[in-house]
């Protein structure tokens, strides 16, 4: 009876009714996890969405039983932000054979965090595209992997990056570092696509596609 | 019954949710829909509905309960239809944050007290 509760979950408050996404893209290993774990209340979750070639949650049991459905992981933590909102942020591969998939996924996001490995600057190149193309603000965060350091100014160009999106560098591992992510995507948010910025109307979801399975 | 472990072969799916399938598009639930149940579980439920309405006895989001029952989110949102469309749970839908410059501020705050 008990066994479903296994897990020494940290229940929310009764007074919990606002989830928020925030959704933290990059390439592999550059640290996603890491960073929701390190601010996350809860030890990160893992699970997954069933999608059919279309692009869409699956709807019809007929077609994971006909294998056109395919099965995408991803991981979550949490932050109770006051007594009604809840954060949950969400790590994302930012490959590109997965980008239609989050479309659907992670639509009415507050907004992402782009993690980027200066190493391998263009593993972010076409997470940022899309995010460009849906509309949903975001932020840049070089993950510190103590390689080279490179200029502002250099990281910028080589990601083609709109001046407004901040740029900032981030310790993925410190609970501070990527508390100070999250809070300077929400300002950005906040400063560049309020209510009046007219974002909304560019909220089109994007024409999709094949899925090479 | 005990809890059911990962196996998300179709047929196994397919049983969890009688054959029936939708939850897609006009589903109600998001990923952060905060799920409240509404009743006790009874005997002779399903035991995936019965242990919804254990989880749910504390707001929880779709997310979480997919993880937590190790089911796909798809398969998850089903399952809360029918409790749901049975009056055994409610949802608490999220605010559009954007469209609310309170909340967001509700959020730096929050952040910022972390
Ligand atoms: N030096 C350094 N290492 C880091 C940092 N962040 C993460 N790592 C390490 O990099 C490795 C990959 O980190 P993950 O958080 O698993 O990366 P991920 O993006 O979730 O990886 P995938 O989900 O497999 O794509 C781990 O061994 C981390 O400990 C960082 O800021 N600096
Ligand atoms: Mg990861």
């Amino acid at each position: 009876m008990d066994s479903a509760t296994s897990d020494a979950r940290t229940p929310l408050g009764a007074s919990a009714d606002n989830g928020l996404k925030i959704v933290v893209v990059g390439g592999f290993g550059v640290g996603k996890t890491t960073l929701v774990r390190s601010v996350s209340e809860i030890r990160p979750l893992n699970t997954e969405e069933t999608m059919t070639k279309a692009g869409e949650a699956v709807d019809d049991i007929s077609e994971v039983r006909g294998k056109s459905a395919t099965t995408v992981a991803f991981d979550f933590g949490r932050i109770t932000l006051d007594a009604r909102n809840v954060l949950y942020l969400f790590g994302a591969p930012g490959q590109e054979r997965f980008w239609f998939l989050w479309d659907r996924l992670f639509s009415g996001t507050l907004g992402a965090v782009v993690l980027v490995d200066t190493r391998r600057i263009g593993d972010s190149w076409y997470a940022i595209d899309r995010l460009e193309h849906h509309g949903t603000p975001f932020i840049v965060a070089c993950n510190d992997f103590g390689g080279q350091t490179y200029a502002p100014q250099q990281i910028r160009e080589a990601l083609d990056l709109d001046p407004h999106v901040p740029l900032l560098d981030c310790d993925a591992r410190s609970r501070a570092s990527a508390k100070q992510v999250l809070i300077s995507l929400v300002e950005h948010v906040k400063n560049h696509h309020g209510p009046q910025s007219g974002r909304y109307d560019t909220q089109v979801p994007a024409p999709h596609q094949e899925l090479a399975l | 019954m005990s809890r059911p472990g990962r196996d998300d072969s179709p047929d196994r799916l397919y049983t969890l949710t009688g054959g029936r399938t939708r939850s897609g598009p006009d589903s109600p639930f998001d990923l952060v829909t905060l799920v409240v149940a509404e009743c006790d579980p009874a005997t002779g439920m399903q035991s995936e509905h019965a242990a919804i309405l254990r989880i749910t006895e504390h707001p929880t989001a779709v997310v979480e309960l997919a993880a937590e029952l190790k089911l796909p989110v798809s398969i998850t949102k089903i399952l809360l239809s029918d409790l749901l469309t049975a009056g055994r749970v409610s949802a608490r839908h999220p605010r559009k944050a954007d469209l609310d410059p309170d909340v967001l501020e509700q959020v730096l705050v929050g952040l910022r007290n972390l």
